[in-house]
């Protein structure tokens, strides 16, 4: 066999630092969501979750995302995060697929308002669903976001109707993941789901990924979280940079949403959402 | 838009520098795990702005008093039935580092979702109700930590004020549950006295419990340590996947133990193909120069154009993984149908996934009772080894030589249905088509009923005259006098007939050992106390009869120090290895291994054979083997 197992000294193997060790799981979730499901897609929502997201797919497929970047868009986001798209889009090489979402008149009208203007998203996304055949959909939530999302599988199947069943999510267990979904369904996949806000803003700055500048501070507001513009609020702030940023957070324990109106309508409107499809 | 950054001149706080380690909190339902999360996050400053005000509310509109547990039960059905469902994780921080706490749920049929937030996990906190004692469900949690790996356990026994913080009820399930722990070759890290609804213990000592002088529940998670690095093992690099998105042909996959570097010669397994490193291909700015460790996620190119598939694994060569169609497990079932002998199931080995066949099903139980059940199916929720056969060879590990390497899950409709450790690889044991064991007539209870014990094994190690055969034989006598079913395997007695075949190379004294096991474990299958007494030198050696007697396993260190054991020289042995007559004689010419960790130790130098036996009793009444009375069987197993 010629050679024996190589000697090797123990300091010769480049230790990893803890972005490192989330970098590398993130890129076995998506290679592992690559081969396993037939024909995925990436949701990009053009915030900085997402945008790591996608750096991340271009580092497990060496420079190229092997699969559509879908936007599923409201109509109602910031200008400066269509102007990121439109340049982003061309520049990372995705091939972006934009998709609509029906009009608020359509929405249950029993919902609180921002919950029920946050579920033309969840209509939209089932539309594109069927329309393009996706058995899965790569998301961008972490679990220190939000309760319900602290509970997500990496990999989540969802019903033939979209929706997620929180009593009775597979086990999941050593990154063996369940990515075998009935004809119909489809699976969210999550691979940032152990990362957190802090974890992506330092990785951000180390990987120079490009941001929407409303992330950062204009006179005492900054956007903690970008949704559509009409239900999203800045947090005070005067963070300018990311490395301000993220001393602000290290001594923070404002919610990373607390600018997110829908969160903070009723008790369990976030998870009804979630329920029913939404991210 | 696009804000470079000088990453030198960055602070990275929260986490990206700070050590993190991963706790999973464990116990049975209602032991108030989710209370003391909640007030660990209050009392180390964790909690967001607003979510108590928000908890005051949501306990208030269903008319309940303050509730910390629904700070994790974010969940509307586990709020309202006040049960946790799904596994959840939250952060906090302690002075010396980050913690991501699992909250893991209780109730046995939400066991798949305890399986998967433990598995995570670097150390778990195993939770105790001081008024309810251990439990069925808090012995299957401690059980399948012990399966999962997770080998660091804090103990905490919560409510004390319920029990008037009583030492002596708090010594009383201290002892318990260590002894449970222990038989599954597990330490208890602390065993913490406290009120989690009211904080003694939890970040300070109060003086109602000025009888504690241990750790808080805060210094017992700053004292556990991260999972060991595996960079130290060989290389194990799973094929996830090979790229060819333009003229590279990319072999993707992670490190899972060892490293690798540009020029090594590796081997392809299963079938062996060998080639030789040509690059490490990189997207990013910044390329990584010298050898990849386990945990990074890499692609490589490779000198030759090989046939290369997702699941083949790549090692170096000396020490590859063993090509084979037959492996043993030790498995935990998780689907409601029971799995059975005979069963076509699919088997994930990491990313190699594999048709196989149960061929055997051997040692099922019931993990919250530690009693063997059905022994041809696993039921849902229960443990159990079994034999299997794969359709196509595949490249495996043993758990215990490689942790990450050694493990598996099956499935079932396309969802994990079980998962567990791989205990052999190409073993002699797996079923050949033509033997068909023969089970006994009588089911285990019956002879438990009668001999009011459960089966065991007793395992006296210790030096030559150290008095292993002394206690050994007065134990026996013991037991008999009180109605149990002991049976004495004396490894001198054995070596005259059974395995007279072997000498005292290491080889031989392993398979000498492997036949005691297999005989005891016979015996203690079939409801007897079967005492061993072997000087069984090889700690490995042990640790390999543990595993194959599992959770039934007893052992007994006769610690006598080594001058006296060689002053008694009962059989003459120590004379002649002096006098260089005697070749390989463990004490002299032969390491004997101490243990690190038994059920008892005792030195015969200090105890008299009356003392010892008595102690030997009070730890098989202790530890599950020995019932008072028929009547608690049911509870006390």
């Amino acid at each position: 066999m010629g050679l024996s197992n190589p000697e090797r000294s123990q300091t010769d193997v480049v230790s990893m630092d803890h972005l490192d060790q989330l970098e590398a799981q993130s890129i076995y979730i998506l290679r592992e969501a690559f081969a396993r499901l037939k024909k995925l897609a990436l949701l990009w929502s053009l915030g900085k979750d997402s945008n790591v997201m996608i750096w991340l797919a271009r580092k497990a497929f060496f420079g190229r995302v092997p699969f559509p970047a879908m936007h599923v868009d409201t109509g109602k986001k910031f200008p400066e995060m269509y102007a990121f798209r439109d340049k982003y889009s061309v520049e990372w090489g995705l091939d972006l697929i934009l998709e609509n979402c029906p009009p608020i008149e359509s929405i249950d009208p029993t919902l609180p308002p921002a919950a029920r203007s946050a579920a033309r998203k969840t209509e939209g996304l089932k539309s594109a669903l069927a329309k393009h055949g996706f058995d899965g959909l790569i998301a961008g939530i972490r679990r220190d976001e939000e309760a319900t999302r602290a509970k997500e599988r990496v990999f989540s199947p969802r019903g033939l109707d979209g929706g997620w069943d929180v009593r009775d999510q597979p086990p999941e267990f050593w990154d063996q993941f369940n990515a075998s979904p009935p004809d119909g369904a489809h699976l969210r996949v999550h691979p940032i789901l152990h990362w957190t806000e802090a974890d992506i803003w330092a990785y951000t700055a180390r990987e120079n990924i490009p941001i929407i500048p409303l992330y950062l501070a204009k006179d005492g507001l900054r956007y903690r979280s970008l949704g559509d513009a009409d239900i999203t609020s800045p947090v005070a702030s005067t963070a300018s940079t990311i490395a301000e940023i993220l001393i602000e957070l290290d001594g923070s324990t404002v919610p990373e949403r607390a600018g997110r109106a829908l969160d903070h309508e009723t008790e369990d409107a976030f998870e009804r959402l979630r329920v029913a499809g939404y991210l | 838009m696009n804000q470079p950054v000088n990453p030198s001149s960055l602070v990275m706080p929260n986490g990206t520098t700070r050590p993190q380690l991963r706790i999973v909190i464990v116990g049975h339902v209602d032991h108030g795990k989710s209370k003391l999360v909640g007030r660990l996050l209050h009392e180390t400053g964790s909690l967001a702005d607003g979510k108590l005000e928000m908890l005051k509310a949501v306990s208030a509109r269903r008319g309940m008093a303050f509730e910390w547990s629904f700070l994790l039960d974010a969940l509307q059905t586990e709020r309202d039935q006040g049960i946790t469902i799904d596994t959840t994780q939250i952060r906090f921080r302690t002075k010396a580092r980050d913690v991501v706490l699992i909250d893991a749920p209780g109730h046995a049929e939400f066991l798949r979702n305890m399986i998967t937030g433990a598995s995570q996990a670097d150390a778990a906190v195993l939770i105790i109700d001081a008024l309810e004692g251990v439990r069925d469900q808090t012995r299957r949690h401690a059980y399948l930590l012990h399966l999962l790996g997770v080998k660091q356990v804090a103990v905490v026994v919560n409510k004390m004020d319920r029990f008037d913080f009583s030492e002596a009820r708090f010594t009383e399930i201290s002892e318990e549950i260590a002894a449970h722990l222990i038989a599954l070759g597990v330490a208890p890290a602390a065993i913490i006295p406290i009120s989690a609804r009211d904080g003694d213990g939890v970040a300070e000592l109060t003086d109602r419990i000025g009888w504690y002088h241990g750790l808080t529940v805060v210094e017992a998670l700053d004292a556990l340590t991260p999972a060991l690095a595996l960079d130290q093992l060989p290389l194990r690099l799973p094929v996830q996947a090979i790229y060819k998105f333009d003229d590279r042909r990319i072999v993707a996959g992670r490190v899972e133990a060892g490293h690798l570097a540009i020029g090594d010669e590796v081997v392809i397994m299963p079938a062996g193909k060998v080639a030789r490193v040509k690059s490490v291909e990189q997207w990013s700015a910044r390329p990584i120069e010298g050898a990849l460790g386990a945990g990074r996620s890499v692609g490589i190119t490779l000198d030759r154009e090989l046939f290369i598939e997702r699941g083949d694994v790549i090692a170096h060569a000396g020490s590859v993984p063993t090509e084979t169609r037959r492996l043993r497990a030790r498995i935990f079932w998780l689907h409601e149908q029971s799995l059975k002998a005979g069963a076509s199931i699919l088997l994930r080995l990491g990313v190699r996934e594999v048709r196989a066949t149960v061929v055997a099903i051997e040692k099922a139980i019931d993990p919250g009772k530690l009693a063997h059940v059905e022994t041809r199916e696993i039921a849902l929720n229960h443990v159990g080894e079994i034999d299997i056969t794969l359709a196509q060879p595949v490249a495996a590990d043993c758990h215990a030589d490689n942790p990450r390497t050694g493990r598996l899950v099956i499935e079932v409709n396309g969802r994990i249905a079980g998962g567990g450790l791989v205990l052999t690889v190409d073993a002699g044991r797996a079923v050949p088509r033509d033997i068909v064991p023969v089970r006994s007539a009588l089911r285990p209870e019956e002879r438990t009923g009668r001999y009011r014990h459960n089966g065991a094994v007793l395992w006296f190690t210790g030096l030559p005259g150290s008095g292993k055969s002394t206690l050994a034989l007065a134990l026996e006598q013991r037991l008999f006098h009180i109605g149990g079913s002991p049976i004495l395997l004396d490894g001198d007695t054995l070596r005259a007939g059974l395995n007279r075949d072997l000498g005292f190379s290491a080889d031989d004294r392993r398979e000498n050992i492997r036949r005691l096991a297999e005989v005891a474990g016979h015996l203690a299958r079939n409801g007897h106390i079967a005492i061993v007494a072997a000087v069984s030198p090889s700690r490995g050696d042990r640790a390999e009869a543990r595993r194959m007697v599992d959770s039934a396993f007893r052992e007994i260190y006769v610690s006598t120090p080594a001058a006296i054991c060689e002053q008694r020289d009962p059989k003459g042995h120590y004379a002649r290895a002096r006098a260089g007559t005697l070749q390989d004689f463990t004490g002299i010419s032969n390491e004997y291994q101490a243990p690190e960790a038994v059920e008892l130790a005792i030195d015969t130098s200090q105890a008299s054979v009356r003392e010892a036996v008595d102690r030997i009793e009070t730890m098989l009444r202790k530890s599950a083997v020995l019932h008072d009375q028929i009547v608690d069987l049911g509870a006390n197993i």
